[in-house]
């Protein structure tokens, strides 16, 4: 094990596999020269060359439909999205072209393309430059959605990604890139998509969390622990389509009691999902009411005042789980 | 006669257009005006054995016939939704398909019937398609716009307006990461031109130096607009040129004149790696839908006009009998085996069974339908049948 970050778990992840697969390449704005816009691909060009580590230029649209047609014909290109919320001028691209071309095939044609890159508020940005499109990625059957929360996550999960036949979208975090945590070193390290991690054990509650809301999680649950002797159990989903749906009913089944932490908008989001399950497979194992903390349901407000009070933080998030003890 | 302006002089008008240039043909014609350049003489067409000519009418002639059948069971309500077709621009697929290499790939839009059989597809398949049945090319699942056929360089069939023009640039990415020396046709409208993606595609196909033809099959309406109202700057193609990607404006109703244009993108695409963008004047015949009303933005008389004075086949095979290599029966012939074809597969639709709703959840994953290689865990769908 070595610690390292999560920027340079992703680096090492992309970079061994493309070390691994003469047909894995790497494109977006900025990730050659520049060496990435938040430095995850620092090094790669020097080492893999323009033809493997490409520059587009600023036109999401049109340089992820060209992935989309090379991975058609069978490359697996890795799209950067600067932010994700840029994705949205590629919507088509990613959303009708990426996801249903198998289905429109009859199965004939297979799209392995990864599309990734920060999706998360709290950084001053404003509300274009902040969306956390996790939940209507993962509304398209056709499309594999991950929210990697730590250095071993992003590692083995951006390498099950690249490796994976479909379509998958990484939704990475600025915040977490200089987040430290050891990281196995072995080649083959990889995590399943789809595997949900209980991050810490616990009897009174389940938190149940993605992205950077597992560690606001953690820190709840350690206050939980410390001043009032609660003990939470923390999950991280880890993935959102595919969705591990038993890790999430087995602790909800052991604790009775519900907070989901998300920092997506609440309308339609992910933990709208995740309380439908949780009510409609373990509803007698409910001592209380799901509770959620999710980001205020308004644009992400710029200023840090604001945006501080928007996305889930530490006392919203107790003061919801102390409601549910 | 506004949808045909591009091609044509209104009388009184001079059209003093500043697209007159060297790439758009020097004579200006009107609509019943046949062509004095003959195309027939150009190597590409020479080297024609008799056989392949005789085989380009086949192509025109089954892809109408196929067109018609499939509007009458449209009609007679056997097929759903949209059915866009290609009636009056046959020459163009099957002109362009003509000269393709082995490395050569085709994608375009949702008009794809044509294009879909100049590739080689079988007419069962693309009508069951139509039907919905479960012995259509894509099972039922992806409707008229949506034929593929990956093992004849054929990558669909897509609905959304210019949402195929960055995909055929990454066809002709990868062959380029490949090393291959073959090229994407990518196919679109006049419409398609109006899309940003369209722009940002011109900008890499010529930044990277990729083998792509972007082929504006210009019938003159974007749906049931009209070049004039939809687009300023003509000719369309005129707008690879700010990307310095060559351009060229031809008539797609001169098969002869179809491959002579698109053998020159391809050579320039297989020998430099660069990228063309040919507008080819066409026309159609039905509207954009069969099911959109036809006259509110065209006379019909316009389009008796264009069927009378240009229609493809029927010039083709005037062509064909004036050379010798065609006579009036044999084109009978041809055209009562193209449509006993279209009965046939109509006949084959109609008799195919319909997919059980279990299959909705077949081909959305490679990995759910290959659960012996499954690599993820958890759940992947949330509704099932």
């Amino acid at each position: 094990m070595a610690t390292i970050t999560y920027r340079e778990a992703l680096n090492q992840a992309l970079s061994e596999e493309i070390e691994r697969d003469d047909k894995v390449v790497l494109m977006g704005e900025e990730v050659a020269q520049f060496k990435g816009s938040y430095k995850v691909s620092e090094g790669m060009l020097e080492k893999f060359g323009s033809d493997r580590i490409i520059d587009t230029p600023i036109s999401e649209a049109a340089f992820s439909g060209l992935a989309v047609g090379a991975a058609m014909m069978g490359m697996r290109p890795v799209v950067e999205f600067m932010f994700w919320s840029f994705c949205y001028v590629a919507f088509d691209q990613i959303f009708n072209n990426a996801a249903n071309v198998r289905y429109m095939s009859g199965g004939l044609i297979n799209v392995p393309i990864v599309f990734r890159g920060p999706a998360n508020g709290g950084t001053n940005v404003g509300a274009t430059h902040s969306h956390t499109p996790e939940n209507f990625a993962a509304n398209t059957p056709g499309i594999k959605v991950i929210c990697p929360a730590t250095p071993a996550d992003a590692k083995g999960m951006l390498k099950s990604a690249i490796r994976d036949n479909d379509p998958v979208c990484v939704m990475e975090n600025t915040i977490l890139y200089n987040l430290q945590g050891e990281v196995p070193e072995e080649n083959d390290f990889i995590i399943p998509l789809g595997k949900a991690n209980v991050v810490r054990e616990g009897s009174d509650l389940s938190i149940i969390a993605h992205g950077k809301s597992v560690h606001t999680a953690l820190e709840v649950a350690q206050t939980l622990d410390e001043t009032n002797k609660v003990s939470a159990e923390v999950v991280d989903l880890r993935s959102i389509r595919p969705l591990d749906t038993e890790t999430i009913l087995s602790s909800v089944r052991k604790t009775n009691r519900v907070l989901l932490v998300e920092e997506n908008k609440p309308f339609c989001g992910v933990d709208a999902q995740i309380a439908f399950l949780i009510q409609d497979q373990a509803f007698d194992y409910l001592d209380a009411p799901i509770k959620r903390v999710s980001a205020i349901d308004a644009p992400q407000a710029y200023s840090k005042s604001l945006e501080n009070a928007q996305i889930p933080n530490h006392d919203r998030v107790l003061r919801k789980a102390m409601e549910l003890i | 006669m506004e949808g045909l302006h591009h091609d044509t002089i209104v009388d009184g008008e001079e059209d003093d257009s500043p697209a007159k240039e060297q790439n758009v043909p020097v004579e200006e014609e009107r609509v019943g005006d046949v062509r004095s350049e003959d195309f027939s003489e150009k190597q590409i067409n020479r080297s024609l054995t008799p056989e392949e000519r005789v085989n380009l009418y086949e192509q025109m002639a089954r892809i109408r016939r196929f067109e018609e059948r499939s509007l009458r069971s449209y009609q007679q309500g056997h097929i759903g939704g949209f059915l866009h077709l290609y009636i009056g621009q046959e020459a163009v697929a099957v002109g362009a398909v003509s000269v393709m290499g082995e490395d050569d790939h085709v994608i375009t839009a949702y008009r794809d019937h044509g294009h879909a059989l100049a590739v080689g597809m079988d007419m069962d398949e693309c009508m069951a398609e139509l039907y919905g049945k479960k012995t259509g090319c894509s099972k039922g699942k992806g409707g008229s716009m949506h034929f593929f056929a990956p093992d004849k360089n054929f990558w669909g069939g897509h609905g959304i307006v210019g949402g195929q023009t960055p995909l055929g640039l990454g066809i002709a990415y990868a062959l380029k990461f490949n090393k291959k020396a073959g090229s994407c046709l990518c196919f679109m409208g006049d419409g398609a031109t109006n899309q940003g993606p369209f722009y940002e595609s011109l900008n890499l196909a010529s930044l990277w130096n990729l083998p792509v033809v972007y082929i504006i099959e210009n019938n003159g309406y974007s749906m049931g607009t009209a070049e004039a109202r939809h687009s300023a700057g003509e000719p369309l193609a005129r707008r690879g040129d700010m990307f310095d990607i060559d351009w060229s404006v031809s008539h797609g109703h001169d098969v002869y004149e179809v491959r002579h244009t698109i053998n020159d993108a391809l050579e320039r695409a297989h020998n430099e790696s660069r990228p063309s963008v040919l507008e080819i004047v066409t026309y159609r015949y039905r509207g954009h839908s069969v099911a959109d009303p036809d006259q509110t933005y065209r006379s019909k008389e316009e389009i008796e006009e264009y069927k009378k004075s240009k229609d493809p086949i029927n010039l083709y095979k005037e062509k064909l009998i004036a050379e010798g290599y065609l006579t009036e029966e044999s084109a009978l012939e041809i055209d009562r085996l193209a449509k006993e074809e279209a009965d046939a597969s109509a006949e084959f639709a109609q008799a195919s069974p319909l997919p059980d709703p279990t299959e909705l959840m077949d081909d959305i994953y490679w990995e759910t339908d290959n659960p012996a290689n499954k690599t993820s865990q958890g759940t992947m769908f949330f509704e099932t049948p």
